[in-house]
């Protein structure tokens, strides 16, 4: 598991671990996350899905050995606004190919099985 | 004259998440058939999501375009109204070259009773080689139920 990015220290974000060792990112809310009055950006929200995406894909490979990783594409569904509390997001990889690695990530605040947002995300692999 | 002022609206941008970023005021055009709003990104080593290569997070490209599309819609209903992101998709073309400047447009091209349909592209420098397509969805949270 590689250090967290700089736009991960700019998000606030932190790294913990489900009872698997899976990673968990925590984001406070903070003036700089802020969408309208009261409710978390979206863009932040996708921001956070974005790094717990990838922190679940670098899990998955560190079995394998390092790879760069390039999004293709991402899409965000929002459920629920995002309210002035911790918000966390982990990703599941459902498909790690050779090339191509598909994951899936849920961000949520109270209770992980209300989502406040979900995403799917296609990245381009280039194995080390 | 629409009374959405475009400018004076993103002036007011610098608190939140887009100010965070540093996103600002770009070009617009309110009063064509599809409003289009554009904002820019500029480069920052803080918003960095790959240090190896130096390439920014898709997480402010997504903010950028979640911005200029939700202006793009704002600019067609002439005045601002609160609306929730339903879903946004982001297609990379390719990456954002380190140290430029990311320009992001968006247009509304339909709105119905509650949802306004919105696409964008992002580009570094020549709209004609774009980094990111985009295509999402608004839900209008003043719509008669």
């Amino acid at each position: 598991m590689s250090a967290l990015p700089p736009y991960a220290d700019l998000l606030g974000l932190t790294l913990e671990r489900d009872v698997s060792g899976a990673p968990i990112m925590a984001m406070p809310f903070n003036d700089g996350v802020l969408g309208r009055p009261g409710f978390l950006h979206g863009g932040a929200i996708a921001g956070l899905l974005e790094v717990a995406a990838i922190a679940a894909l670098r899990h998955a490979l560190a079995a394998e050995g390092e790879a760069t990783i390039k999004p293709i594409t991402v899409t965000i569904d929002y459920m629920r606004g995002g309210r002035d509390k911790t918000t966390r997001a982990a990703g599941v990889v459902t498909r790690l190919g050779t090339r191509i690695a598909n994951v899936e990530a849920t961000a949520w605040q109270d209770d992980r099985d209300r989502p406040i947002a979900a995403a799917r995300m296609n990245y381009l692999l280039t194995r080390a | 004259m629409k009374g959405f002022d475009v400018k004076r609206f993103a002036a007011l941008l610098q608190a939140g998440h887009g100010g965070r970023l540093g996103i600002v005021y770009h070009d617009h055009d309110g009063t064509a058939p599809e409003p289009w709003v554009e904002l820019a990104l500029p480069y920052a080593a803080d918003q960095v999501g790959d240090p190896v290569r130096g390439v920014i997070a898709s997480g402010p490209i997504v903010t950028l375009m979640d911005m200029a599309t939700s202006m793009a819609v704002w600019a067609k209903r002439g005045r601002f109204a609160p609306h929730a992101t339903l879903d946004l998709r982001i297609d990379y073309l390719r990456a954002a070259t380190p140290g430029r400047t990311v320009i992001g447009r968006g247009e509304c091209y339909r709105l119905t009773r509650s949802v306004a349909f919105v696409r964008g592209q992002a580009h570094d420098g020549d709209p004609a080689d774009p980094i990111a397509h985009v295509a999402g969805t608004f839900m209008l949270l003043d719509a008669a139920a």
